[in-house]
C-alpha cells in the first residue's frame, strides 16, 4: 500500500483550478442578477410575468444540474448551436443558481419590514429610490448567509461539468488518475484544494459580514 | 424531430423507468445512513464532551467542503486501488449517504437547540438517564422540527442520485445518455422527459413530507423551513 | 384657502367601510388633535392625506395644490408633508444621523455638508446630537420616536401628521416625546396628531376632532369638548379614556 503522487501534477491541476474559479465565478455572477429579477418578478409581477417566473424557478430548483447541463449542451447541439463545454456549462449552472438564488432574494426582501418602505416614500422618496436606499441595503445583508451558501454550493457543482469535456479541477484530476492509476492519491489532493476554497470562501464572506453588519439587522449569527 | 424520433423516444421510457427504479434505491440507501449517521454525530456533537465534539465539528467540515464527485471517485476508486472492490452502487450509497449525514446532522442539531435544554433539565429532573430523556423527550421533539428543512435535504439527494452514473451505476440518467448516444435528435427531448420524472417525485415527496408534518404536528410548536440548499 | 383641506375622504377595505366621508381643515400654525376608538380609521385617514394610502373618493388640498389629482407629483406634496409612525420606522440599516439626512441628501439633493449641518440641527433641537453615531437598535423607544421626529423636521414640513406616536412605547418614556411635541406646537407648527394622551390634547390641541365608525362625531376647542360636548357620545368617550388614561401631560 504505497501511496505515490508526482510534484509535476500540481501545475496540471493548478490550470485545471483556474478553470473552476472561472466558472464559478461567471455562474454566480449570472445568477445573482438573473435571480435579482425572478425575485422582483415574483414579487411585483403581474399574472403573466409571476407565473413565467414561478414555473422558472420550480423547474430549475426541481430537477437535477447535471440533466439541465446536458440539455443545454446537447440539446442545443441537436439545433445546430454548438457550445464550449465552458460556455454550456456557465449557462446551464446560470440558470440553475438563478432559480435559487430568486428565493433567496424574495425571502430577504420580504423580511425588510413593511414600515420601512412607509416611511421612505412619506419622506418624498420614489419607489426606484425606496428600493436603492431602503430596502437593498437591508435585503442584500440579510440574504448574505444564504447567499454565501449557495456560492459554496456552486463551487462543488462545478465538478459536474468534466462529464463534457471541460479540463477543471475535476476534470484534470481524473485525466491524471486514469493515466497513471493513482486514484486514491489524485483525488485525496483534489479534495484538499476544494476544501481549501471552500474555508477560504466561507472565511472571506464571514469578514464581509461583519463589516457591513449593522446592529438590530436580523443576521444569523 | 420526425415521426420516428418520437417512436424512439416512447420506446426508451421504459428503459429510462427501470432506471429511475435504481435512483430510487440509490436514494433510500444513502438517506437511511445519512439519516443514521447525522443522528449520531448531532447527539455527539450536542452532548460529549469538547474532543469528540470537534471530531464530529471536523467530520461535517469534510462531507460539506468536498464536492459529491470527488466523494463518488475517492469512495470507488480509491478503495479499489487499496483492494476493496465494491459494486459501483454500493459506493454510492456509502459516499452520497456520508455526506448527506453532514448536512443531516446540522439540521438535527439546530433542532434539537431548538429544543432547548430545559427539556432536557425537566426529563432528568424526573429520574430519566441522559440516554431515555434524548429518546423521549428531545428527539420526539427535535425531530418533528427537523421535517422542513429535511425536506429539503430530501429534495436536494433526490437530484444528486444522477451523480452515480459518473462511477458507472445504470440509472435514469446513463440510460438518457444510452438513448441519446443512438439518436442526437433525442437529446434534448429525453433529458425533458427525465426531469420531468424528477419533478414529479420532488413534488410526490414534499407531499408526502407534507402529510408527515401535519400528522405528527404539536399544536403551537412549530418551525418556520427555509427552502436554503444547506 | 387653509393650508390643510380635506374634503369628504372614503376608504375602504373589502367590505369594511373605514372612512365614511371626513371632512376638516387646518390652518397654518394649528395643531389638530384627532381622538376617538380603535379602529375607527384615524391612521387611515392620516395616510390618505399624504396618499401612502389611496382615498377611495374625497379630495385633499396642501396649501391650495390638490394633493389627489392625478396630475399632482405626489413626491414633491410628500416632502412637504412630515410623518410620524407609530412604529417609528427609522431606517434599521442607518444611523441616527444618516437617517436624519437621507430625505436631505436624496429627496432635496442636498450636498453633504449642508445636509449634515441641518440634520445635526434637528438631533439637537430633539435633545439627541450625541446620539449622531448610534443605530436604531441602540436607542430606547423613546429616542427612536424622537430621531423620527428630527428626521420629519428637516425637510422642513409645512405640516407634520403624528400617527399615535406614544402608543408603542413604554410609559416611562412618553413624556420625552410629547415634550418635544409640544416644543413644536408652540414654535408654530402645523400639526395634526393621531393620541389618546388627553392631557396632551387638552393643553395643547387647538382643536380636538372626535371620531368614531368612520366620520366625526364632533369637533370643537379642548375646553369646549371636555366640560360641555354637545354630542352624548363624546361626553361618554371621553369620561372612559380619561379614567383609563388618566389626565397626564
Amino acid at each position: 500500500m504505497e501511496l505515490i503522487f508526482k510534484w509535476e501534477w500540481l501545475p496540471q491541476l493548478g490550470r485545471g483550478l483556474v478553470l473552476t474559479v472561472e466558472l464559478t465565478a461567471a455562474c454566480i455572477s449570472i445568477g445573482a442578477a438573473f435571480g435579482l429579477l425572478l425575485a422582483v418578478a415574483r414579487l411585483y409581477g403581474r399574472n403573466v410575468v409571476y407565473w413565467l417566473a414561478s414555473a422558472y424557478v420550480q423547474f430549475f430548483r426541481g430537477t437535477p444540474l447535471l440533466v439541465q447541463l446536458f440539455m443545454v449542451h446537447f440539446g442545443l447541439a441537436g439545433w445546430g448551436i454548438r457550445l464550449s463545454p465552458l460556455l454550456s456549462g456557465i449557462i446551464a449552472m446560470g440558470l440553475n443558481t438563478a432559480a435559487y438564488q430568486a428565493e433567496y432574494f424574495r425571502g430577504a426582501i420580504q423580511a425588510v419590514k413593511r414600515g420601512q418602505a412607509l416611511a421612505a416614500l412619506s419622506l418624498g422618496m420614489t419607489r426606484w429610490q425606496t428600493i436603492r436606499y431602503v430596502i437593498l441595503p437591508q435585503a442584500l445583508r440579510l440574504v448574505l448567509p444564504a447567499w454565501s451558501n449557495e456560492l459554496v454550493y456552486m463551487l462543488k457543482y462545478t465538478s459536474i461539468v468534466y462529464l463534457i469535456g471541460l479540463p477543471d479541477l475535476m476534470g484534470i484530476g481524473r485525466t491524471i488518475a486514469s493515466r497513471n492509476f493513482r486514484f486514491f492519491e489524485i483525488y485525496a489532493v483534489v479534495a484538499l484544494i476544494y476544501l481549501t476554497l471552500v474555508l477560504l470562501i466561507t472565511f472571506a464572506l464571514r469578514y464581509v459580514e461583519s463589516r457591513i453588519r449593522v446592529p438590530g439587522l436580523g443576521t444569523a449569527r | 424531430m420526425t415521426a420516428v424520433d418520437w417512436q424512439n423516444l416512447v420506446q426508451g421510457v421504459p428503459s429510462l423507468l427501470s432506471g429511475l427504479l435504481i435512483n430510487l434505491e440509490i436514494l433510500f440507501g444513502l438517506i437511511a445512513l445519512g439519516f443514521a449517521v447525522g443522528i449520531l454525530i448531532a447527539l455527539v456533537q450536542v452532548y460529549s464532551p469538547r474532543p469528540l465534539a470537534a471530531l464530529a465539528v471536523g467530520y461535517e467540515w469534510f462531507f460539506r467542503g468536498v464536492p459529491e464527485m470527488v466523494l463518488l471517485m475517492l469512495i470507488y476508486f480509491g478503495l479499489r486501488q487499496f483492494q476493496v472492490r465494491i459494486t459501483p452502487f454500493v459506493a454510492a450509497v456509502i459516499a452520497l449517504g456520508l455526506r448527506s449525514s453532514a448536512y443531516q446532522s446540522q439540521i438535527f442539531r439546530g433542532a434539537i437547540q431548538a429544543v432547548g435544554r430545559r427539556q432536557m433539565m425537566a426529563a432528568l429532573s424526573v429520574g430519566m438517564t441522559r440516554l431515555q430523556a434524548i429518546r423521549h423527550v428531545v428527539l420526539p421533539q427535535a425531530l418533528r422540527l427537523s421535517i422542513p428543512p429535511w425536506s429539503n435535504e430530501f429534495s436536494s439527494v433526490l437530484k444528486d442520485t444522477t451523480l452515480a452514473s459518473a462511477i458507472g451505476v445504470i440509472e435514469v440518467f446513463k440510460k438518457a445518455r444510452f438513448i441519446m448516444g443512438r439518436n442526437y435528435a433525442l437529446a434534448l427531448p429525453i433529458f425533458l422527459v427525465v426531469a420531468l420524472f424528477f419533478l414529479f417525485l420532488t413534488y410526490a415527496g414534499n407531499w408526502a413530507l407534507g402529510a408527515l408534518e401535519r400528522r405528527y404536528r404539536i399544536p403551537g410548536f412549530e418551525a418556520k423551513g427555509a427552502g436554503e440548499r444547506f | 384657502m387653509a393650508l390643510l383641506v380635506v374634503e369628504d375622504l372614503h376608504k375602504r377595505y373589502g367590505k369594511e367601510e373605514v372612512l365614511r366621508g371626513v371632512s376638516f381643515e387646518l390652518e397654518r400654525g394649528e395643531t389638530k388633535v384627532i381622538i376617538g376608538p380603535s379602529g375607527t380609521g384615524k391612521s387611515t385617514l392620516l395616510r390618505c392625506i399624504n396618499r401612502l394610502t389611496e382615498p377611495d373618493r374625497g379630495r385633499v388640498w396642501l396649501n391650495g395644490v390638490e394633493v389627489t389629482s392625478p396630475r399632482t407629483n405626489i413626491y414633491r406634496i410628500r416632502a412637504q408633508i412630515g410623518f410620524v409612525f407609530q412604529d417609528f420606522n427609522l431606517f434599521t440599516h442607518l444611523t441616527a444621523l444618516d437617517n436624519v439626512r437621507l430625505g436631505l441628501i436624496r429627496v432635496k439633493g442636498m450636498g453633504k455638508r449642508e445636509a449634515t449641518e441641518r440634520a445635526m440641527r434637528e438631533l439637537a433641537r430633539v435633545g439627541l446630537a450625541d446620539k449622531a453615531d448610534a443605530y436604531p437598535a441602540q436607542l430606547s423607544g423613546g429616542q427612536q420616536q424622537r430621531v423620527s421626529i428630527a428626521r420629519a423636521l428637516a425637510m422642513d414640513p409645512k405640516l407634520i401628521l403624528f400617527d399615535e406616536p406614544t402608543s408603542a412605547l413604554d410609559p416611562e418614556l412618553i413624556g420625552e416625546v410629547l415634550q418635544v411635541m409640544i416644543e413644536l406646537a408652540e414654535a408654530g407648527m402645523t400639526m395634526l396628531v393621531v393620541t389618546h394622551e388627553m392631557g396632551f390634547a387638552r393643553s395643547v390641541a387647538d382643536e380636538i376632532i372626535f371620531m368614531e365608525k368612520g366620520v366625526i362625531v364632533e369637533q370643537g376647542p379642548p375646553e369646549v369638548l371636555f366640560t360641555n360636548p354637545r354630542v352624548p357620545r363624546t361626553a361618554e368617550f371621553l369620561r372612559k379614556i380619561t379614567e383609563f388614561y388618566g389626565e397626564s401631560g
